[in-house]
């Protein structure tokens, strides 16, 4: 073992304190829904389901769908936008690499309040031309989850000698079609997905953006419904995070599978 | 050299669809192909004529344009200038994929999330060939490299060797016009690469496909070509069989680069030259006044008497022959080769003599 690794007691306390961090809140937060009565219940997670108290809840359900539109929407950019173009990147024009990646990189550090300063006249123009339906936020969103997608797909565009592979499959009769499709991309698979639940967390979790464009989405709903019911606001936030949580486990489980393989 | 390399028979002609529709290859030419990387010129107007199932190596040390030129060949690069003819077309605005080219690259170029029969039918399947009739052809193609039994493995569970052998076979399955072979060889270990290049030369005389072969490696070249295009500097230097570059090397360059020479003084004489008390006949050209001459190993031998006197500075066992750097009175290095019977050793005192072989000449720096 390592001589410099801490001891077994110090890592056992480190993860300890940290697991807590995360923990405390989140069971505080599960011990605030459960109150009801004397003791727990589960009245609160039941209410929500209630069709006596269908028009309470509506907004949450609604902003919800929004945002599940957006999500994929968002990935579809993602998917069929940010992927071909790094590709092209990739393999005709890697002098344009540094300057891509940091255009891409760009938003993480513009705080959204910035961001809807330049947002807000062109979504004047996209609702003229588009209308003001909720799936138009995507385009902003497409925006956010830039450096987070641009990150994943990139390591495994890195991973793999896809210039080769491309040519290969040129010298083999594939048009430009069949190599992304049949080649490139599955190649990718895992940094594909990656990019994909990523963004699915970030759109999911947004805020900001869709409050100050006057848009109801998920988050947005959350902070209405918690005016009138603060419960409920608990129970979708625990609901979100276990979401999220599950996202967090697919990426891990498809980013293990790929090593795997290759390691094998 | 050490132990015997195992010779892989081809299945026979009949058993196999791309033995038995084997076909008579395709001319290939260049003309006057010139190509720019911003503003390096790294090919300066390529001609080459490649006859019909010809294998022809282009060989060069490294930046010599090259794999350039075999990528010109293949589309993936656009020359500035000239043009490509496959069977007398003109295919310089062909894209790659509709060019009918098969292409084994230097690094491992297999997809790696296909098995090994889909990898070898991707460029069936690419021609709407149906599934199963795909899977038998290259299954056949598969046959030939010996490696039918590997089908259903996934490339990151074969070896290098395995993997060139693959990709040769996916190359050939399409039964392609013209085999583009971009140092195919470079990435394996010795022993591997010389059976792997015999192999190559004996499918593509049973195919009998136009085959461009780029190398680095005079040996490999050497070994298994028609005829050798040596290059430098984004020009062909001399083209012709490999017994004529070896013997009558056109210019300095190329009897630098093919074979092993030591570079020895001498006065040249018109179609002669002289290197201390020998005359030796110029392989081209004439040579007047003070030259560097290339000698090859073969053409110098120890003698018991006579000759020029030389201090031995190392000798090398190579199996049936020794070779042996010796630093004559005079202070010239020159390699010789003898039976490995005459041990020699450091600072030995031996006496060597010139065989009167035709030689290359430079003039003096």
């Amino acid at each position: 073992m390592n001589r410099l690794a801490p001891s077994r007691a110090t890592r056992w306390v480190v993860g300890i304190l940290v697991g807590a961090f995360f923990v405390v809140p989140m069971l505080s937060t599960l011990l605030y829904t459960l109150r009801g009565g004397d003791g727990f219940s589960l009245v609160h997670w039941a209410a929500l389901f209630d069709p006596a108290q269908a028009r309470l809840y509506a907004p949450v359900w609604a902003g919800l769908g929004n945002s599940l539109l957006l999500a994929v929407v968002t990935v579809a950019i993602v998917l069929f936008l940010l992927a071909p173009t790094m590709v092209l990147v990739h393999l005709r024009f890697p002098r344009l690499r540094p300057g891509f990646e940091f255009l891409v990189l760009l938003p993480i550090s513009i705080p959204a309040i910035v961001l809807v300063v330049g947002l807000a006249p062109i979504y004047q123009q996209i609702g003229r031309m588009l209308g003001t339906g909720a799936w138009t936020l995507a385009f902003a969103y497409g925006i956010t989850v830039l450096p987070f997608a641009y990150r994943a797909i990139q390591a495994s565009v890195d991973a793999v000698d896809i210039r080769t592979l491309a040519e290969a499959a040129r010298s083999l009769g594939a048009g430009w079609g069949a190599v992304l499709l049949r080649v490139i991309a599955p190649n990718l698979r895992s940094g594909l997905l990656a990019a994909s639940l990523i963004s699915v967390a970030v759109v999911l979790g947004e805020f900001t953006i869709a409050s100050l464009l006057n848009r109801q989405v998920f988050q947005t709903a959350l902070v209405v419904v918690k005016n009138t019911d603060g419960y409920a606001a608990a129970v979708f936030t625990l609901l979100a995070l276990a979401f999220a949580f599950v996202l967090l486990i697919v990426i891990g489980l498809a980013g293990r599978a790929r090593t795997g393989k290759a390691a094998s | 050299m050490t132990s015997p390399i195992p010779v892989r028979e081809l299945p026979r002609t009949a058993e196999n669809s791309l033995l038995a529709e084997a076909g008579s290859g395709t001319r290939v030419e260049f003309r006057g192909i010139v190509k720019d990387y911003g503003s390096t010129r790294v090919l300066h107007g390529l001609d080459l004529d490649i006859a019909p199932g010809e294998f022809v190596s282009l060989l060069g040390p490294s930046g010599c344009g090259k794999t350039t030129a075999l990528r010109v060949l293949a589309g993936l690069e656009q020359a500035n200038g000239g043009a490509v003819l496959l069977g007398g077309a003109d295919v310089s605005d062909v894209p790659t994929n509709r060019r009918d080219i098969g292409m084994v690259f230097q690094s491992y170029s297999l997809f790696p999330h296909l098995r090994v029969l889909d990898n070898t039918a991707f460029g069936l399947r690419r021609r709407k060939v149906a599934r199963a009739e795909a899977a038998r052809r290259a299954s056949d193609a598969l046959a030939l490299v010996g490696l039918d039994h590997l089908a259903d493995r996934f490339p990151h569970e074969l070896s290098g060797g395995q993997q060139q052998r693959v990709a040769l076979a996916r190359a050939l399955v399409t039964e392609p016009r013209v085999l583009l072979l971009d140092e195919p060889l470079s990435a394996l270990d010795a022993k591997v690469r010389v059976q792997l290049r015999d192999e190559i030369r004996r499918i593509q005389l049973r195919l009998g496909i136009t085959t461009v072969f780029v190398t680095h490696d005079q040996e490999e070249a050497l070994a298994v070509s028609d005829r050798i295009a040596v290059m430098s500097a984004g020009r062909i230097e001399q083209i012709g069989t490999p017994e004529e570059l070896y013997l009558a090397p056109a210019t300095p360059g190329v009897a630098a680069f093919v074979g092993l020479s030591s570079l020895v003084p001498g006065v040249g004489e018109g179609s002669t030259v002289r290197v201390w008390e020998w005359s030796l006949p110029v392989a081209a050209g004439a040579a007047t006044g003070e030259v560097e001459v290339f000698l090859r190993p073969e053409n110098v031998r120890l003698v018991a008497s006579g000759g020029v006197e030389a201090v031995v500075q190392e000798s090398t066992f190579l199996g049936s022959f020794r070779r042996t750097l010796v630093r004559t009175a005079d202070g010239v290095l020159v390699r010789v080769q003898h039976p490995a019977s005459e041990r020699v050793e450091y600072d030995d005192r031996v006496r060597i003599a010139v065989d009167p072989e035709p030689v290359s000449v430079r003039p003096h720096p």
